[in-house]
């Protein structure tokens, strides 16, 4: 048993504590303003190989492991929830999918790309009436003699305005059986019949972009079918086992900027002739924030090591994004508390890590489901 | 082109100095490398980009000093040299470490043409080991320089001073002492990163290199180590404007003992 990050990890994180203080929090307040989108610092990682980070060098990636992944996107979404989220649904619903089921000439062409910066990526899954029960895609492909065509829609779709291609789930029938079944595709997003939108009102992640997509019978050639045809249903279960790594890594992150504005803040604050952090309740408080985050942090790292190990992670990436998720809505409710009436105010900045918390708890699966799966991998 | 780079691994300068039983605590402290010897990397690397060769990182410390090292070489130097001074009693002060990365430099293969160094460490502040392992070597050194071009062995060198430029025309082999303004240190890409694990890194015992104990032994010695007094509370004096000077002038001769 060894708790030590590699040398390469810590200088990975040392790295993304500098790059986030020095990148991307400055225009993180405005960005949750104005919704910008944080093209800046996309370019500025992709320069140095960030977007590729756990994949391997000879598809552009930069060859760390799942914990690098994980700190990364830990230390963005200490200062701004918006990029983790966008860093981590390009790397673990973007690109993990095209390299655990695409094929040489596939990752060639759609990974490195991915890896390099040249798109984000995206993964289509959820629909209007397919949320939580994502097998129940309504979107359909049908295979004609020398191309799929597709016809549906797709809802809250992470970075898609912004990728050139996006891999997303159609039923499909068997042709021995005629079953339903799910595939999955790679979708050129500059085709005819698909259009894209980003219209949402969102309650946080204001500057990350999350879209609608529309398919009106598009076509696309035979070899974009992305691993078996049939088998969309297991893919799309374990893509979002490593994308809960990711989300439980943002919360992690969320949480732990919230905790350090709110200690900072009782030290500064006099009340009653005192500094509120000399006040045992405060105390109480911030020692359970502390708690809390280390005890997230340590589980979403193991699930991150189960995955670096190729061991089974299922369950601990379910208990890792389920657990630090609501470490992240109590850590960002009692962070507004500590600062009384101007944590309810944005320049304070801990409503906005209030907000951006919430989708922690709902994406890649809510805490619902996530109950559901534990439920199931200890044999309910 | 060779390129040498002398580093020293320093406090984060984030960090709370604590003293315990007189000596700075290093009790769960950061270190950094030394942000002045950060630009002398940054610059070797952008020179290297320009004329080729080979960047070595060179420093004397204590074994996590490999860390510092290793981050250089991530940035995108070639090769390091550590020279191990754990198990050393004596202090050592500029006098012994400049003695030591002149020892350490006979014993490399290579001979370099731009030696480059922070013009001072962020801890100790003394700014003399450049220019002290300039004088051994028998080579040119300019310090505090805020550019540098090289042409063939001719190098042009600016340097500040007091808001002025100063332009000074010299040749190789040099020793430069980096200040604020020369480059903005790059950030460590993923690759690099990877790599640095796989660069060689050599290590000396101060036994290793010819060099007696006498000749690295401290020219200075450190009496006491102490915090800056905690500030107080500003007073404001009252009475007339006759009484505040009278109470102002008696303030700072009798309490402060400034006049
Ligand atoms: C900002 C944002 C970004 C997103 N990015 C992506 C993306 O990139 N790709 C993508 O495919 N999707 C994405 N999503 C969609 C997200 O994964 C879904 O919103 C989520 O899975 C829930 O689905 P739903 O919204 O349809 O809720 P529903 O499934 O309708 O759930 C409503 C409520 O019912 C509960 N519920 C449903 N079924 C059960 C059950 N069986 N047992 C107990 N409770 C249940 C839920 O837990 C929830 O509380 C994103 C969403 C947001 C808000």
């Amino acid at each position: 048993m060894n708790f030590e990050l590699t040398k390469e990890q810590s200088m990975i994180q040392k790295l993304m504590r500098e790059f986030s203080e020095e990148e991307v929090k400055p225009g993180a307040d405005q960005r949750d303003q104005t919704g910008e989108f944080p093209h800046d610092i996309i370019r500025k990682m992709a320069k140095l190989s960030l977007m590729g980070l756990n994949f391997p060098e000879s598809y552009g990636g930069g060859g760390a492991d799942t914990i690098s992944f994980a700190i990364a996107v830990e230390e963005l979404s200490r200062v701004c929830a918006s990029t983790g989220i966008t860093y981590s649904a390009h790397i673990s619903l973007g690109c993990a999918p095209i390299y655990l089921f695409g094929t040489e000439e596939q990752r060639k062409r759609y990974l490195i790309p991915l890896c390099t910066g040249d798109s984000l990526g995206a993964f289509g899954l959820t629909e209007p009436n397919a949320g939580s029960d994502a097998a129940g895609t309504q979107t359909t492909a049908v295979e004609n003699e020398d191309n799929w065509s597709i016809q549906g829609s797709k809802c809250f779709i992470t970075n898609a305005s912004h990728a050139k291609f996006l891999s997303l789930t159609a039923s499909t029938h068997s042709k021995t059986n005629n079953q339903r079944q799910i595939t999955a595709f790679i979708v050129p997003t500059g085709i005819a019949g698909v259009s894209i939108q980003s219209n949402y009102n969102k309650l946080g992640l204001k500057s990350s972009n999350t879209t609608e997509i529309y398919l009106e019978q598009v076509k696309i050639p035979k070899d974009n079918v992305l691993g078996e045809i049939g088998n969309g249903f297991k893919q799309f279960l374990v893509t979002l086992d490593g994308g809960r790594i990711g989300i439980g890594a943002m919360a992690v992150g969320i949480a732990q900027g919230a905790y350090e504005l709110a200690l900072q803040y009782a030290k500064e604050r006099v009340q009653f002739g005192k500094s509120i952090s000399k006040l045992q309740v405060i105390q109480h408080k911030l020692a359970d924030m502390a708690m809390e985050i280390e005890l997230a942090r340590t589980y979403v790292y193991k699930a991150a090591w189960l995955k670096d190990q190729d061991k089974k992670f299922t369950k601990e990436a379910s208990i890792c994004k389920l657990f630090a998720s609501e470490v992240a809505r109590r850590v960002c409710n009692q962070a507004i508390q500590i600062h009384g009436g101007w944590g309810y105010i944005h320049d304070y900045k801990v409503e906005r890590y209030f907000r951006d918390a919430k989708l922690t708890e709902i994406g890649e699966g809510t805490s619902e489901i996530q109950r559901n799966i534990i439920a199931r991998e200890i044999g309910c | 082109m060779n390129f040498l780079v002398c580093l020293k691994q320093t406090f984060d300068t984030e960090e709370k100095i604590v003293l315990k039983n007189g000596e700075i605590s290093e009790e769960a402290v950061e270190f950094i490398i030394n942000p002045y010897d950060e630009y002398a990397v940054e610059e070797a690397i952008r020179l290297k980009e320009l004329h080729g060769g080979e960047i070595t990182i060179l420093t004397i410390g204590p074994d996590r000093a490999e860390q510092a090292l290793r981050s250089a070489l991530a940035m995108g130097a070639d090769k390091a040299v550590l020279v191990e001074t754990e198990d050393l009693e004596d202090e050592l002060d500029e006098h012994s470490i400049s003695q030591l990365l002149y020892a350490a430099i006979q014993e490399q293969e290579d001979n370099y043409d731009l030696i480059l160094c922070g013009y001072m460490a962020v801890d100790d502040g003394s700014a003399q080991v450049g220019p002290r392992l300039a004088q051994y070597l028998q080579i040119p050194h300019v310090s505090t320089i805020t550019k540098i071009t090289i042409a063939g062995n001719e190098v042009s060198l600016e340097k500040d001073i007091e808001g002025d430029v100063e332009h000074i025309q010299t040749h190789l082999p040099l020793l430069v002492t980096t200040q604020q303004g020369l480059n903005d240190p790059r950030y460590p890409t993923i690759p690099g990163i990877m790599k640095a694990k796989r660069k060689p890194l050599t290590r000396f015992e101060i036994d290793d290199l010819s060099i007696s104990e006498q000749s690295i032994s401290a020219k200075t010695a450190q009496k006491e180590v102490f915090l800056p007094p905690q500030k107080q509370a500003g007073q404001i004096l009252k009475g007339s404007i006759k009484e505040q000077v009278t109470s102002l002038v008696e303030k700072l001769h009798k309490d402060a003992k400034v006049i």
